[in-house]
């Protein structure tokens, strides 16, 4: 009888039960979204952020001391020590490999134009095509420095073709497609660079090129390494030396900028690697207020997404009356009553909230590709929760009417005064 | 029950109390009367208009918020002297006069010394309090104060003091002795030099400062505008953008605030949502009063007058209760999340109010609608 009741109530209403649950799935669809959005926010914007600067230097550890003003390197040419290039690739093979989200060797190198002017040449990769065991990717100052701007067009890593800084350029008079004789060797100038730093008053050119002139193949002075962290907590910052060996394995297997420091300076021989506190601490802290942000903002949405399903549920609950009077003045008990009203409840809720968990999917991918043209990945885990979400607050927004609506005198509702 | 009071009794009591129009009377009445429905139709309202209130003020400050974390970051121009010349004189006071001290300006003079034992080293003198607060991610031990103290890069440390003991620089055969006083982490090229007080540095080398590193302060259009006006005060130097940080920014910025949009409007909508299906059952729910008013012979402008008023003042005291909460939550937001309040912004107080009054309208306007084609005389006998 029980089941039959519940099972009529479906079929002989169906716009009153379209409209509660129109107004669960609504709500879930919201929620669901804004969730997915907070999860994944702060991983797309680090992402991005990661694409415009490096957050890592491995520089060589044997190194003399930097000799740099105002992003001019002053060092001679010979001294100091070298990285060694073969070794790149292995980045790639780190534990935390899939946190690298790109690195750029850097080799300055001192030469002379045609008329005897000294100036400096930057040999790097610009989009290098790498592959280690079964893994290729690309790497190179396109991915690293997002704020790099090319007139013309980037060269290819395997060619002699150099990028010539704006600066440089005013100076020289030379435009796109010029050739240049630089170190007693003809380049052709691919593109203009604008950097807003020293590098407009440089060559850029693939790494080989600058290895080339300084005679030294396989010679690196530094790599920029960007790489996906998590914000340092207590245990980030204790000395690995001084860590119990259970310890080291959590504090080795969390992405924290210095374990992945120490990763890179095991796979690169003899080098240093450090995080570029300028990036790292301040972009942590922005990072961390707009998460809480989007948490707080997520909160008012399930609030807000809560209230609306209880309210619908109570104006759908409400109209009711007349109908729990007649199961009364039939002899109802106010338990078998309720309870017929709370399986109504949970069931559209459970409609309600499966409907809505695809509809948030499809709201939150929308709103992925018009934000940060990508989608937003839910995960699966999610969903459990989100049922468990929507049945708890169509519960809460019925029982309140559920309790009133039972209480009500049958003879009243019957008669139509509420 | 209490007997019923004679005619004239009631004509008494009305007499000494202010004449209030039927129309009022049976408004005030009929929120008294069914306080429940009335009350959750007002709860729902001063909700929505909570939540949008607090999302609005959040929308309009976050990027200012934003941007005071972004100021972290350091400079963000950069004023050099032509050519590698050094800068003239009065640079740094005609830089801070641009500024108008929305920003701070420090200044940086370098040269390549050498250490006892003849290796070169980046010598730099700056004004210490003023480097505190524009590069707040430098890691350093104990800020030097005193005269003849310097502040060591961790890669120099080693090089100049292993022992932490006092040590020398020459440049141009001039000699200081210096106090090692605090050591220096960057993570960049900062690691491998020396700062020092200006003044020391100035006695010393006789080197003027170079460079002007400025961390100006708002959006875009305010810090190009900054840039113009650094560049006027200070004709004959090269005045930069970093453009890394600022793009960066933009870009933070710029998706923060499109993501926040988005949300805010799913918020805002699900609440106006709510409200219209709780109106909506309140006024369905008085079918019975509209039927007897019109039975009793009231004309459709008047019913309309009625629920309009009615759905008015609903609107108008949901959005103002809703104002003044979405205010505090907007504010608590900002102190739990940015450690400094959000300021209430009364330009969104109208946009609340004409939003808040649209949607009761709506909301009492479609039930009427339905009820009107129904004669009263169907509704009171119940179906």
């Amino acid at each position: 009888m029980f089941l039959r009741l519940v099972y009529e109530s479906f079929r002989r209403q169906k716009r009153r039960k379209l409209l509660a649950g129109v107004a669960i799935t609504l709500g879930v669809t919201v929620a669901t979204a804004m969730i997915a959005i907070a999860t994944d926010i702060g991983d797309k914007i680090n992402r991005e952020m990661r694409t415009y600067r490096a957050n890592l230097l491995v520089t060589p550890q044997e190194d003399t001391l930097d000799l740099e003003i105002g992003g001019v390197n002053l060092k001679p040419p010979s001294d100091g020590a070298f990285l060694d290039e073969a070794d790149l690739p292995k980045i790639k093979g780190m534990f935390w490999r899939h946190n690298i989200v790109g690195f750029a060797p850097m080799l300055p190198v001192t030469t002379r134009l045609e008329d005897g002017s000294e100036v400096t040449l930057l040999g790097t990769y610009f989009a290098k095509p790498f592959s280690f065991g079964k893994e290729h990717f690309v790497t190179g100052v396109r991915s690293t420095n997002g704020w790099w701007k090319v007139d013309g067009a980037w060269p290819t890593d395997d060619s002699r073709d150099v990028l010539l800084g704006q600066g440089l350029a005013a100076k020289l008079k030379r435009k796109v497609g010029d050739s240049i004789m630089i170190g007693g060797a003809a380049h052709r100038i691919s593109g203009i660079l604008s950097t807003g730093d020293a590098e407009d008053h440089q060559f850029v050119a693939p790494l080989a090129v600058a290895q080339q002139i300084l005679g030294r193949p396989g010679a690196v002075r530094r790599v920029y390494v960007s790489a996906l962290t998590k914000p340092e907590d207590a245990l980030a910052r204790r000395d690995p030396k001084s860590m119990s060996p259970e310890l080291f394995d959590r504090w080795y297997c969390s992405p924290y900028v210095q374990s992945i420091a120490y990763q890179l300076q095991e796979t690169i021989s003899h080098s240093h690697a450090e995080q570029i506190r300028q990036v790292e601490q301040t972009e942590g802290t922005v990072l961390s207020r707009i998460k809480g942000l989007m948490l707080l903002v997520t909160l008012a949405a399930l609030f807000a997404s809560g209230l609306a399903v209880s309210a619908a549920m109570a104006t759908a609950i409400f109209e009711r009356r007349a109908e729990v009077g007649l199961m009364k003045a039939l002899g109802g008990g106010n338990s078998s009553i309720a309870a017929l009203f709370f399986t109504e409840a949970v069931l559209l809720a459970l409609f309600g909230g499966a409907a809505g968990y695809a509809g948030g999917i499809l709201l939150a991918r929308q709103m992925g590709r018009a934000i940060f043209n990508s989608d937003i990945a839910i995960q699966p885990v999610l969903f459990p929760f989100i049922l468990v979400i929507a049945i708890v607050v169509t519960f809460a927004g019925s029982a309140a009417a559920i309790r009133k609506a039972v209480l009500f005198d049958p003879v009243f509702a019957l008669r139509g005064e509420a | 029950m209490s007997p019923i009071p004679q005619r004239s009794e009631i004509v008494a009591r009305r007499a000494d109390r202010p004449h209030t129009s039927m129309f009022l009377r049976m408004l005030v009445r009929a929120a008294v009367l069914r306080r429940g429905r009335a009350a959750s139709a007002l709860v729902a309202m001063i909700v929505a208009a909570a939540v949008a209130t607090a999302m609005l003020n959040l929308y309009t400050d976050v990027q200012a918020k934003l941007r005071r974390e972004f100021r972290k970051y350091g400079a963000n121009i950069v004023v050099v002297g032509k050519n590698g010349a050094p800068l003239p004189g009065d640079a740094l006071a005609k830089t801070e006069s641009a500024l108008a001290g929305r920003g701070i300006a420090v200044p940086f003079a370098y040269v390549v010394a050498r250490t006892k034992d003849g290796q070169a080293i980046v010598v730099a003198g700056t004004a210490f309090e003023r480097v505190r607060r524009l590069n707040s991610w430098w890691s350093v031990t104990d800020w030097p104060s005193g005269q003849g103290q310097a502040l060591i890069g961790t890669r120099a440390f080693p090089v100049l003091s292993p022992k932490q003991q006092s040590f020398d620089l020459s440049f141009r055969d001039q000699t200081v002795h210096l106090i090692a006083a605090a050591k220096l982490q960057t993570g960049a090229s900062e690691d491998s030099r020396v700062y020092l007080p200006l003044s020391d540095f100035e006695k010393w080398t006789d080197v003027q400062p170079s460079t002007i590193e400025v961390a100006a302060a708002g959006s875009p259009e305010e810090v190009s505008a900054t840039l113009q006006r650094i560049a006027q005060a200070v004709p004959n130097a090269e005045v930069k953008p970093l453009r890394q940080v600022m793009e960066a920014e933009a870009y933070v910025l710029g998706k923060t605030r499109a993501a926040l949009l988005a949300s805010c409007s799913l918020i805002v909508l699900t609440a106006a949502l709510c409200v219209l299906s709780t109106l909506m059952g309140w006024v369905f729910d008085r079918r019975r009063d509209f039927a007897i008013m019109k039975a009793l012979g009231a004309s459709e402008r008047l019913l309309n007058g009625f629920f309009a008023a009615e759905a008015t003042t609903l609107g108008v005291v949901g959005a103002v209760l809703g104002f003044a909460i979405g205010v505090g939550i907007a504010a608590w937001i900002g102190r739990v999340n940015f450690h400094a309040p959000v300021l209430p912004r009364f330009s969104v107080l109208p946009i609340i109010l004409a939003g808040s009054v649209a949607v009761a309208l709506l909301s009492a306007a479609l039930p009427i609608n339905l009820l009107r084609r129904v004669q009263p005389a169907m509704i009171l006998r119940g179906e």
